[in-house]
């Protein structure tokens, strides 16, 4: 019986918890005479907003902005983090211990005191509005590098060692015996570095100041307050920024939940 | 120059380390230290982005201690930690504790509460907007009015607009703070729980006494990140008060939206920069003492 109940309880509370992003997705469904009924089902559910939204175009271009850029950023992330990480616990030599610190001591850094120095250097460099200066700062994380050195931790020397007799040089060490040992890692920054990117907000907010160069989120709230009054199209466009991430979580959940306990408990 | 081929293993292991750390290393001189220096130098100078810069020692410090608008934004910004942190972490932990001894479509509830981790500050902040909207837009105003229950001010009241912010905040990050509560649930050898069953222990001592204790890494975790989440938090803030960000009266204003103001509408670079030194202190502070705080406890 408390079993029972403790279910029910838990389920209404999941309701609760999905009930704003179900909100979203039924006023993005809505009439705009709809919109201000609290039915959760519209009457007459269409897709006009959808095609009202992108044809103005601007969400296309955001949204091909926000794809590239996240790509691009978790792609570099996969790529030095990993080689960073790899070589601080593979490898003995002098100033390793230094090298380690200093990344691990830019965690304690928070992004806010840097974009002020970003902005100047981006001005300086002509890298205002432009992808480059969108990524730059974020090629690299001190979370991912940590998060890596762990699970190459759990790499046996021994089998970098039957490479090393095998004749590979160091690289193909690290990219071909090393790197597929540690893949549920990879995944789970690839996730956290992706999502990261996707719903960043501050720096592109900043670094960009053509409608054109925006990112979704940056576009969504210049949109958002453009159109204030018309709530069925903010929903729209949250939905379309949104949707994207919750149908990958739907199709890898497990592997994303499985994702988070990693990088929670070792970084 | 001896070459490549006649070094010692050891030698030609530190030059693989560097040649791979060669770019890294750039990118964290360039990109993290340098602008950290910067940010510190730039605190003590007066520049407006164009002109030229000038030393002005401490007065940007100074101008910010008298600045009553910082006093009022140094207090918001720990109304969102001392509001957000507690409140997500006792309903996250209740969450996660009943969840964890639930079997049945266990999979389906817990995905449920993960959902809104992975939806964007952005996009949520303007739903949860119009839900405070008052009637007959905002959803929220038109269920209390379908019950007969007078309109609540969410957002355009000075004390309700900061707990109307951090609400979406708090629900956003929930789902995170469950899943790392049920792993840390997971590792508490089964064989505790055996020996209270045995001893025929209440669920309160098996509580207090072996999950509470046994999970305070978990907890120092989740308190130490959940605080430094809302010790910044801007993007809720901003996107539900564009019209008046930090509003109404600087009354949700966090320290974050004025570092934004100060340097990217007023052009005050120097006085922002004292503003996140000011930021990066109040971080460091309260994780060092948390930390110290719970650790401390955990070896008793």
């Amino acid at each position: 019986m408390g079993q029972v109940i403790r279910w029910l309880i838990l389920f209404l509370g999941g309701l609760l918890m999905v009930a704003p992003i179900a909100y979203m997705i039924s006023t993005s469904l809505k009439w705009p005479h709809e919109v201000y009924n609290v039915k959760l089902i519209p009457d007459e559910p269409h897709l006009e907003n959808y095609t009202y939204v992108l044809e103005d175009g601007r969400f296309y271009l955001w949204f091909l902005n926000s794809i590239i850029i996240a790509l691009i950023t978790t792609v570099c992330n996969l790529f030095f983090d990993s080689l960073v990480g790899y070589t601080l616990c593979k490898f003995r030599f002098p100033g390793r211990y230094i090298v380690f610190i200093a990344i691990l001591s830019t965690l304690m850094i928070p992004t806010e005191m840097l974009v002020i120095p970003w902005y100047m250097m981006s001005q300086a460099f002509g890298w205002l509005d432009s992808y480059w200066g969108i990524m730059f700062p974020g090629l690299m994380t001190a979370f991912g590098t940590f998060l890596m050195k762990q699970f190459f931790e759990s790499v046996p020397d021994d089998f970098l060692e039957a490479a090393r007799i095998d004749g590979l040089n160091e690289f193909q060490i690290w990219w071909k015996v090393a790197m597929p040992l540690v893949k549920p890692a990879l995944a789970a920054l690839a996730i956290f570095v992706f999502l990261g990117n996707w719903t960043a907000f501050l720096w592109p907010l900043i670094v960009t100041n053509s409608v054109e160069m925006y990112t979704v989120p940056v576009g969504l709230s210049s949109f958002g307050d453009e159109v204030d009054v018309a709530w069925e199209l903010i929903a729209t466009g949250a939905a379309i920024s949104t949707l994207p991430t919750l149908i990958v979580f739907l199709i890898f959940q497990r592997f994303i939940i499985r994702g988070v306990v990693m990088a929670g408990l070792k970084g | 120059m001896p070459g490549y081929k006649n070094l010692s293993i050891r030698q030609k292991q530190i030059v693989w380390a560097w040649a791979f750390l060669a770019v890294p290393v750039v990118f964290y001189v360039v990109i993290r230290f340098y602008p950290t220096g910067s940010a510190f130098v730039t605190s003590f100078q007066e520049w407006n982005l164009l002109g030229t810069r000038a030393w002005t020692g401490l007065e940007n410090y100074e101008k910010l201690w008298n600045d009553p608008v910082f006093w009022k934004v140094f207090r918001n910004t720990f109304a969102y930690l001392i509001i957000g942190t507690p409140i997500s972490l006792v309903i996250s932990f209740v969450i996660a504790y009943h969840l964890d001894k639930t079997r049945f479509m266990h999979g389906f509830l817990r995905m449920l509460y993960f959902l809104p981790f992975m939806t964007s500050a952005v996009a949520m902040a303007w739903i949860w907007r119009w839900f405070y909207q008052p009637v007959p837009v905002g959803l929220f105003n038109n269920f209390l009015a379908s019950m007969g229950i007078p309109q609540i001010e969410f957002l355009n009241s000075t004390t309700n607009a900061l707990p109307s912010i951090l609400a979406p905040a708090v629900w956003a990050g929930l789902g995170f703070q469950v899943i790392i509560f049920m792993a840390g649930l997971r590792a508490i050898p089964v064989t505790y729980y055996e020996a209270a069953k045995i001893d025929g222990v209440g669920w309160w001592t098996v509580l207090t006494r072996i999950t509470l204790p046994l999970l305070k890494p978990t907890i120092v975790f989740i308190v130490v990140f959940s605080s430094i989440g809302f010790l910044r938090i801007f993007d809720h803030v901003f996107n539900m008060t564009t019209n008046n960000p930090g509003g109404p009266l600087n009354s949700t204003k966090p320290l974050v939206l004025m570092i934004y103001e100060t340097a990217f509408r007023d052009f005050d670079m120097g006085y922002a920069a004292a503003q996140t030194v000011v930021l990066f202190t109040i971080l460091l502070v309260v994780s060092l003492l948390q930390l110290w705080l719970l650790r401390g406890d955990a070896t008793k």
